[in-house]
């Protein structure tokens, strides 16, 4: 009768995770990026009184609402070790599809079906080579990215599609409702980005894209099924991508061989500003969207007193960086200290 | 030595898909395979086999860098701007400022990399943004075209050496440079040694910092040097030059069999990579298709060499995963 008791007094208690203190909810990634953006808006509104107007913020959030779409799930990837470069290429794709088919003469919804249907397919593609082959993803992705936007570049040739319904392109660049003046890509982004919290922070797979990250080989051991999360990932990539030209595609209202050039470094800026680490198995929704809306608004705000884009890519690159050099500076220090 | 230990079988079948290649091109197109001609594609190429090279020695290291091509830009604007300024700087003072200077940005990703431990792809996505828009700003946006540019600083590129330009001379020397260093230093084979494996590299006593650093800052040379050749060669320079021929580069790397989880690559490989898609741009013209063509080509190229390499390396780790009647079957 000595065994049970053993058992129900443990010698050791150990706690599933440590205490939280103030200091650590002070010094995390999301507190820092809090106080990084009201210095953004602190810093814009002085610089310019166009800035803290709400139409106006309202406005430029058309300018990174797709982008932010395609970090929500860019993070997702990043945590499971994974990466798509691809992502622009497939705007490019999509976007020429949609363009054809609008002037074959298809409906609204049937741009949008065959926008999201592109998207998909070539997420799956990805997927397939990542995970049927065993290939690292990043050289996937590069060479995906050159098959996809090539394909884009022989077809369209130096040539434009401008031909799209009104009511195809109002997705992009309409608003919400009369009293509800929010672009619709925004608040598109906001619901997704409630969803995509939800499913990382509150649902077994969430957990499991975690586990994947942290460790794959004891995630496979423990019978996560990687393979199968990593490829569902990069369908939900790609659609996510479809949804994105859908939305750019209706906001400029042509389709060029050159669209959407360069969104996945800045995805990536986002995603890694945002806390993810690229290392994988670390970072949060709340930190991607705080990301999204420093680099957001410090565009928006360099943009009203005409910084022109490439001044504002620098200060974005620095941003990037310093973000991350600063807290391995501090840990350096403290580590030093001690 | 033997053949067979200077080729690997690998690089042997890449090379011979090459000829392969340009044959097939001159069946279609005599004119491609004259002597003139491949020449001009070997010069037109130059540049991609030492970035190449550079680039193959970073990723030996598990490591990656995207900001070459905008180091390029920078280095190249630089050189150009000062040799407006001082038109009296012979030019192997601009050849030196170029490699300095490229060699400097490539420290600064080096530093952050190696001393404050952030990965690779992080730091070169950050200075990548930095260096291209620093070009920008060093000309306030201008273009500076031959005009700009003095008599010598243009010369330069063009001296060919009979019939031999001096692009495929430097790239020839940079080659063998790159072939003595990761195949014959103790520097080099340390390079392989934390690819292949960091932890078991450091009980040997090489350190991954110092390595990261030093290919870095080597990649960042290499770039700066490129920098002042393209500018001069082309007669131009501006913020866009070379923009995203850093995943060309990678490319490049990845036809010629350089794993990009680190530690295998080759010089023959690298430079066979480059020459499969410096013939493809080349050829693209001669046999009438447009050149739009390029990017999709090289794409299709890339996934295939990938695919192929991942098929002739064995994952011994596959085996654990063994459906459960094969276990049966054993038992």
């Amino acid at each position: 009768m000595i065994a049970p008791e053993i058992a129900a007094t443990p010698r050791y208690e150990v706690a599933d995770r440590p205490p939280r203190r103030l200091a650590d909810f002070l010094l995390s990634w999301e507190t820092i990026l809090v106080a990084l953006l009201i210095a953004v808006f602190v810093v814009n509104t002085i610089n310019s009184k166009y800035f803290l107007d709400f139409y106006n913020l309202s406005d430029a959030t058309f300018n990174f609402s797709e982008k932010a779409m395609l970090a929500l799930t860019m993070a997702l990837l990043i945590i499971v070790r994974d990466i798509d470069l691809s992502i622009a290429a497939i705007i490019a794709l999509a976007s020429l599809a949609m363009g054809m088919a609008a002037q074959a003469g298809a409906p609204t919804p049937a741009l949008i079906a065959i926008g999201l249907g592109v998207g998909l397919a070539c997420g799956a593609f990805n997927g397939a080579l990542v995970t049927g082959f065993g290939l690292p993803s990043i050289v996937v992705t590069i060479g995906t990215m050159s098959l996809f936007r090539g394909i884009a570049q022989v077809v369209l040739g130096d040539q434009a599609l401008t031909k799209y319904p009104a009511s195809f392109q109002a997705i992009g660049q309409g608003y919400v409702s009369e009293c509800w003046p929010f672009p619709i890509s925004f608040v598109l982004f906001l619901a997704l980005a409630l969803a995509f919290g939800i499913f990382l922070h509150r649902t077994t797979t969430g957990r499991r894209i975690y586990a994947i990250g942290s460790n794959p080989t004891a995630a496979l051991f423990s019978g996560i099924r990687v393979d199968r999360i990593r490829f569902g990932l990069f369908v939900l990539m790609g659609l996510m991508s479809g949804l994105a030209a859908v939305l750019l595609t209706g906001r400029i209202g042509s389709t060029r061989p050159n669209i959407a050039l360069g969104f996945e470094l800045e995805v990536v800026t986002m995603v890694v500003l945002g806390g993810v680490s690229i290392a994988g198995g670390s970072g949060r929704i709340v930190g991607v969207v705080l990301a999204v809306f420093v680099l957001g608004f410090t565009t928006f705000g360099l943009s009203l007193i005409n910084v022109p884009g490439i001044v504002i890519s620098i200060l974005n690159g620095f941003l990037l960086i310093v973000s991350i050099a600063a807290p391995a500076l501090v840990r350096r220090f403290m580590r030093g200290k001690r | 030595m033997k053949l067979s230990r200077l080729l690997l079988p690998r690089d042997f079948a890449l090379a011979l898909i090459v000829i392969g290649l340009i044959v097939a091109i001159g069946v279609r197109a005599p004119v491609f395979v004259t002597p003139d001609s491949l020449v001009g594609v070997l010069t037109d190429t130059s540049f991609l086999f030492m970035l190449t090279l550079a680039q193959m020695a970073v990723i030996l290291t598990r490591g990656i860098d995207l900001s070459v091509a905008a180091n390029l830009a920078l280095t190249g604007m630089i050189c150009a701007l000062v040799s407006r300024a001082l038109p009296d700087l012979p030019i192997a003072g601009v050849i030196v400022l170029a490699i300095v200077l490229g060699a400097a940005l490539g420290a600064v990703n080096g530093a952050l990399i190696a001393f404050l431990d952030i990965p690779p792809i992080v730091v070169t996505l950050g200075t990548l943004s930095v260096y291209r828009g620093a070009t920008f700003l060093v000309a306030h946006g201008a273009w500076l075209t031959s005009k700009d540019m003095t008599p010598a600083f243009l010369a330069f590129p063009r001296l060919s050496f009979g019939g031999v330009s001096i692009l495929i001379i430097i790239a020839a020397l940079v080659s063998f440079g790159f072939w003595v260093l990761l195949g014959h230093t103790r520097l080099g084979r340390g390079l392989y040694a934390v690819g292949g494996n960091p932890v078991a590299a450091r009980y040997c006593g090489i350190e991954l910092g110092g390595q990261q650093f030093f290919v870095h800052t080597l990649a960042g040379a290499v770039s700066g040097l490129c920098g002042y050749l393209w500018v001069s060669r082309y007669g131009i320079a501006y913020t866009d030059i070379a923009q995203g021929y850093e995943l060309t580069i990678i490319a490049a790397c990845v036809i010629g069999g350089v794993s990009i989880a680190g530690g295998i690559g080759t010089v023959a490989g690298a430079l066979l990579g480059a020459l499969f898609l410096g013939v493809v741009v080349n050829a693209l013209p001669v046999i009438n298709v447009s050149p739009f063509w390029q990017m999709l080509i090289s794409g299709a190229v890339i996934l295939t060499a990938v695919v192929i390499n991942a098929r002739s390396a064995k994952r011994p780790g596959k085996l654990i995963l063994r459906p459960a009647r094969n276990l049966e079957g054993t038992a």
